[in-house]
């Protein structure tokens, strides 16, 4: 595998090689020293055309902890902003001896345009509302993990609440956890339904309460505050009421049920309850994962394959 | 080469084909049939001749965007794709709205002397929807078509009050159909296809409200309207009931709607943006079908050049178009197995008339007539290359395609401007 850039590429296969990679990088960040030398002498670029601090952070931590050396191209102070265009930056930074890009972009396509322009690896940290697919790889890794039966979500109902139009986290996801088994429930008002998804292999429903008590992974989506200005939704309570996890709700989920939520959180509108006091809750042990995650996918894009890295601590 | 005789070739004409020789003198058709021995040959054994194409809707880029096409590449282009006339659009910089930026465009085109170049006009100053451009002058100007294209008319009274001015002068408005605040930020049509890749839709109804408002326009003001590049299932339906109304209203769609599905956007690749999208394959055959029983009048390139770098932006940046002139014949052929008569009907014959060039255009293959010719089959298979092309742009999404049907000479004014294939200019 030499880019990472849709969910949509991957076998089931490939998928499960990455999640179970991703065990052993959890092993290794549970060391007293959380560092191994897999890819020591490689380079590994951020490239974030739109602000992501905590995908970003996580990456370069990922980075790090496998030995690599790692570099951010800061959009904001850099050559874009004088116009400069997306190929003479790649290509640019490809000059000086790049090993991989991790780019975000705001605009769906970027990565894999990237691609033509670079010998590089590519990793897509999230395009537009396309993908996101270390995200939806990270969330499978914690909900398998979390119900302890191995790759498999087959007999499992996630249910992905709020914008699915303009989630990339939702078009990932919605296929990882299909691919592992699971039945995926969409719960969304209907302007917020990308316009044509007969196809797709979910069902949709138009409240929440129709499914709360129901699901075994109960995934919120963030919502954006300006949704309101494009008429998408009338106001963020009423979202809030008919799609929010409030206290009520919340008592009504199935007492193994599991709450996730791509962060950052906009409380009091997806999320009412204090995600503290839900003990399903596992969206700190999503951001945790996240290191271990995109260290898995760093080290299959750079080293050509799925073989564990060898070697302690340094 | 001021008289030659185009050898061996099938003359397409309304009344029927003829196998004949055509001799081509002082920029007239000398002679039809018969022989001749001491003038050169130019062969045309198994092509058609046609009166020359006419393209109703073409980006020359100059003034303004001369990186991506000039005049005088873009009338080269026309020339090799079989065009003798191609229909000027007004979104240069400046645009086509005051009479020195129409007579610079024409008076560049006779310089460049490939094909005739006709300006169109903007509809409002500046293609800003506000202001009409001074209609009467620009007609005097010899402008016939008029058009903000790129954009729609938004505003019903602005669209309403050009009708019922420009109709008293003769002239004809045609409409870029599209709801603008319906598609904000579009990148591709709305569908399935959008739906997986999470990019913005155009959705269809854009362009059909906008052309049930200007066919209800039409209709309450008696003024002729021609419809640009449609390209839904729907809208054909719209322009077929509307002229069995009678309604005096004319369409043209483009090579591209009638062979190019939206999902080759799954490519990510920005060389299929265009506007308006491609469509579904029922949309495709919708628009098939209204060229088949004359729904449609006219097919028309929207060849619209852009250069490396700006077609090198994200999807969402990226300008809409793609080029058309080189690959019209052969691709409509490709896609469609017209007939001759009706290729020769939807190049040339109708788009002369809407134009108003039917005078020199879109005329018999016969004695007497201006010499403005296309020579062409629907036989000979080639494959298109980006780098095998007379526009200074590259933007083709048939790169790489083997097609079926090959322009092999353009005779414009008498003048053999292509002969096999390349421009001798």
């Amino acid at each position: 595998m030499k880019h990472l850039l849709s969910i949509e590429e991957l076998t089931v296969e490939q998928l499960t090689a990455l999640l179970d990679l991703t065990d052993h990088m959890v092993e290794i960040n549970a060391r007293p020293v959380p560092k191994v030398p897999a890819l020591r002498g490689r380079t590994v670029a951020s490239v974030f055309f739109e602000d992501s601090t905590r995908t970003r952070l996580s990456f370069e931590m990922a980075a790090k902890r496998l030995s690599a050396d790692t570099m951010t191209f800061n959009v904001g102070t850099s050559s874009v902003n004088k116009g400069e265009s997306l190929r003479d930056t790649i290509e640019t930074l490809s000059a000086m001896g790049v090993d991989a890009f991790v780019v975000r972009h705001k605009s769906s396509g970027v990565p894999h345009m990237i691609t033509e322009w670079t010998d590089a690896s590519v990793i897509n940290a999230g395009d537009g509302w396309h993908q996101h697919p270390t995200q939806a790889l990270l969330d499978c890794h914690t909900v398998t993990r979390s119900f302890g039966t191995g790759n498999d979500l087959r007999g499992r109902t996630v249910a992905i609440v709020g914008d699915i139009k303009h989630s990339r986290v939702a078009r990932s996801n919605i296929r990882a956890f299909t691919l592992l088994g699971a039945e995926v429930v969409l719960v969304a008002p209907r302007t917020l339904l990308p316009p044509e998804i007969i196809d797709w292999p979910v069902r949709t429903v138009d409240a929440l309460d129709e499914v709360v008590s129901d699901v075994d992974v109960l995934y919120l989506l963030r919502m954006q505050r300006e949704r309101m200005d494009a008429a998408l939704v009338p106001s963020l309570g009423e979202y809030s009421a008919r799609f929010g996890l409030t206290r009520q709700r919340a008592t009504r989920l199935k007492p193994d049920a599991l709450v996730l939520h791509p962060g950052p959180m906009n409380r009091g509108v997806e999320i009412v309850v204090d995600p503290r006091e839900l003990p399903g809750s596992r969206i700190l042990d999503q951001v945790r994962t996240g290191v271990s995650a995109r260290m898995s996918v760093l080290y299959t894009v750079l080293s050509g394959g799925s073989v564990p890295p060898t070697g302690g601590a340094e | 080469m001021n008289s030659f005789v185009l050898r061996g070739g099938t003359i397409v004409n309304p009344d029927g084909n003829v196998e004949a020789d055509v001799v081509v003198s002082g920029g007239v058709i000398d002679t039809v049939g018969g022989t001749t021995s001491d003038l050169p040959v130019v062969d045309a054994t198994g092509c058609y001749i046609s009166s020359g194409f006419v393209d109703l809707h073409t980006h020359l880029r100059e003034p303004g965007k001369e990186e991506a096409e000039t005049i005088e590449t873009g009338s080269r282009a026309a020339a090799r794709g079989g065009y003798t006339a191609v229909v000027a659009m007004p979104n240069t910089d400046p645009a086509h709205d005051a009479v020195h930026v129409v007579d610079f465009v024409r008076a560049r085109g006779e310089q460049v002397g490939l094909c005739d170049v006709l300006p169109s006009g903007c509809i409002t100053i500046g293609r800003l929807g506000q202001q009409l451009v001074p209609f009467a002058a620009l007609a005097k100007a010899g402008v016939h078509l008029f058009t903000d294209d790129g954009t729609g008319v938004q505003d019903p009274l602005l669209m309403r009050r050009a009708l019922e001015y420009a109709g008293q002068l003769g002239v004809v408005l045609a409409q870029h159909c599209e709801v603008a605040r319906l598609t904000e930020g579009a990148v591709m049509h709305e569908g399935a296809c959008c739906s997986s890749l999470g990019l913005p839709g155009w959705p269809a109804l854009a362009e059909e409200l906008m052309l049930h408002r200007d066919i209800e326009l039409v209709r309450l003001t008696g003024s002729p309207m021609h419809f640009l590049h449609l390209s839904t299932a729907r809208s054909v339906e719209m322009v077929r009931q509307a002229k069995l109304e009678g309604l005096p209203i004319t369409a043209e769609v483009t090579p591209h709607h009638l062979s190019l599905v939206d999902e080759l956007l799954t490519s990510l690749d920005t060389v299929f943006k265009v506007n308006p999208p491609l469509r579904t394959r029922t949309d495709i055959e919708a628009l098939k079908g209204g060229v088949l029983d004359g729904t449609i009048d006219a097919v028309a390139t929207d060849h619209a050049p852009h250069s490396d770098h700006a077609k090198e932006q994200p999807l969402d940046a990226a300008p809409p178009g793609m080029l058309g002139l080189e690959t019209a014949l052969a691709v409509i052929n490709t896609s469609m197995g017209l007939s001759p008569r009706r290729i020769a009907e939807v190049l040339s014959w109708n788009p002369a008339r809407i134009a108003n060039v039917a005078d020199r255009h879109g005329r018999p293959v016969a004695v007497g007539e201006p010499a403005n010719l296309a020579v062409w089959d629907t036989s000979s298979e080639w494959v298109v290359s980006r780098d095998h092309f007379a526009s200074k742009s590259r933007n083709t999404p048939y790169d790489g395609m083997t097609l079926r049907g090959r322009v092999h000479h353009t005779v414009f004014r008498g003048e053999l401007v292509v002969k096999d294939g390349e421009a001798t200019k």
